[in-house]
């Protein structure tokens, strides 16, 4: 019977599309956990195509928050994870789920909100401007996706001496990237905490005019230090050191430095190189 | 004003240059979308369309609760399936030495899940809804069961080919298996659904709108042409 042996010919060149697809014979490839604030800016397609053109290796990352991307390195689903988190980072390679940690460059956080600022927290300290949006019961968009952003958003609330407000209507968690989280304060015309570099990509999409205006800057706590680390070999096996090593190698190189420094959008840098020289 | 509605036209425009300039990045996610899901439906097809031919045709015991459970899959969320799938393959997982995490055949293998009740359930059914007299005829006829199966599922070929196409519209259309399960990695496993779905998150609202209209016309090619074959076979 020609027909349903048509069929099976259609099935099996479906299927043969699976063998086609694995690109057996490609370039080296290196997998990487990385979070959703220097996938959304841009920086991770910048730094995939330099670090192709240097080394010939294929950097490919899945954006994630700094809580997933640290749990995928613990099962060994990457091979080196580039995240925001100083606290959570050292932990973790104290428990022997990463090796050779290094500091790779950083950026500050601010809270944005709408120009009007019903909440009047312009210039104030971080402390004193989350009390006010807690007392004015002002929307404040938050992560909540144990992300780096949302571990210092955390850590804020604790040092201005109050509980989270999970439970209060006015205190949105997304549990999202950051430009969304971004989104939905613009939408309630609310503030929200963000590193400067998405505030700068968000900026830039709304053509240098963006809904919500940079209201507290500039406060001490506010350091945002990213970091690379490579997943531990001896934990995982399979993991590919010799390219995460020439990953971590690279990225802290001072030409690489010199490159993530000219990175910007609307003139501003969104990422200030620190590799320790 | 004049805000919403820009916004929307912009996003139109975008669109149609990305469509017409053949868009790289667009036309990866399109080329990703079809490798995946023609890998799922070959694979839930050739799995599903016996197991349902069997289901409606054989008895056996437990004939009824395996029907239930099939229907009771369809109702699986996306992402739940993604999320089982992700600690099968996941290196920490039993699979994990087949390194499927963050590949399209990941996606596939995870997607077949999806499609496979679909198929089963819906492929039942239509042979059921063939004329009892049909098993007989074949019978009388000599057939084996091979040839009353071949039979039968071509005698109920359109309704057949619903049951394919609820399937195939399922599988493409879904987000969370291949969020989880593929990691939405550009060039490689970033799909029409998850380019949507995360990328307008970052304001590229004109690929989104560009991907979905690829979309919805391959959805409409594929229905115009079951049309045209229902017509076809019609005296």
């Amino acid at each position: 019977m020609s027909r349903s042996r048509a069929l099976l010919i259609c099935l099996a060149l479906a299927l043969t599309l699976a063998l086609i697809s694995t690109p057996a014979l490609a370039d080296p490839v290196l997998k990487m956990a990385s979070t959703t604030s220097t996938a959304n800016t841009g920086l991770l397609d910048y730094l995939a195509d330099l670090f192709k053109k240097d080394t010939g290796v294929e950097l490919q990352f899945v954006a994630v928050g700094t809580g997933k991307a640290l749990a995928l390195g613990a099962n060994c689903d990457v091979d080196v994870l580039l995240v925001h988190a100083p606290a959570a980072e050292k932990k973790y390679v104290d428990e022997g789920n990463g090796v050779d940690r290094r500091e790779v460059m950083y950026n500050d956080f601010v809270i944005i909100g709408p120009p009007e600022d019903p909440a009047g927290i312009k210039g104030l300290k971080v402390t004193e401007a989350l009390a006010a949006v807690a007392g004015k019961k002002a929307p404040f968009a938050s992560r909540g996706d144990n992300s780096g952003t949302d571990k210092m958003e955390k850590s804020l609330w604790k040092a201005a001496k109050m509980d989270v407000p999970e439970k209060e209507s006015w205190y949105v968690q997304t549990g999202q990237g950051m430009i969304k989280t971004i989104n939905v304060a613009t939408e309630k015309k609310g503030y929200t905490l963000t590193d400067r570099g998405t505030f700068i990509k968000f900026a830039d999409t709304h053509k240098g005019n963006p809904p919500l205006k940079i209201l507290v800057e500039g406060d001490e706590v506010l350091f945002n230090q990213y970091s690379v680390i490579r997943v531990n070999p001896d934990k995982c096996k399979q993991v590919k050191t010799d390219l995460a090593l020439k990953f971590a190698d690279w990225i802290v190189s001072e030409a690489t430095q010199a490159k993530i420094g000219e990175f910007k959008l609307l003139g501003q840098k969104l990422f200030i190189p620190n590799a320790k020289k | 004003m004049g805000g919403s509605l820009d916004y929307i036209w912009d996003g139109l425009i975008t669109a149609v240059g990305l469509l017409v300039r053949l868009d790289p990045e667009t036309f990866s996610a399109v080329a990703a979308t079809v490798k995946v899901s023609s890998m799922s439906m070959g694979l839930s097809l050739i799995i599903g369309l016996p197991l349902g031919f069997a289901l409606a045709q054989t008895r056996f015991p437990g004939r009824r609760a395996a029907r239930t459970t099939v229907d009771t899959l369809l109702s699986l969320p996306t992402v739940v399936i993604g999320l089982l799938a992700y600690t099968f393959i996941s290196r920490r997982g039993p699979l994990g030495g087949l390194e499927l995490l963050f590949t399209l055949q990941g996606v596939a293998l995870a997607q077949t899940f999806l499609a496979l009740p679909i198929v089963i359930s819906l492929t039942a059914a239509a042979v059921e809804g063939q004329d009892r007299r049909l098993r007989q005829t074949l019978l009388t006829l000599g057939a084996s069961a091979r040839q009353t199966a071949r039979s039968t599922l071509w005698e109920a070929r359109f309704a057949v080919l619903a049951a394919a196409l609820a399937a195939y519209g399922r599988v493409v259309s879904e987000v969370g298996i291949s969020m989880m399960v593929g990691g939405n990695i550009k060039w490689h496993t970033r799909t029409i659904t998850t380019a949507i779905a995360l990328e307008t998150g970052k304001g590229e609202f004109g690929m989104g709108i560009a991907l979905g209209v690829v979309l919805m016309i391959w959805a409409g090619i594929l229905n115009l042409l079951l049309a045209w074959l229902k017509k076809r076979s019609e005296p």
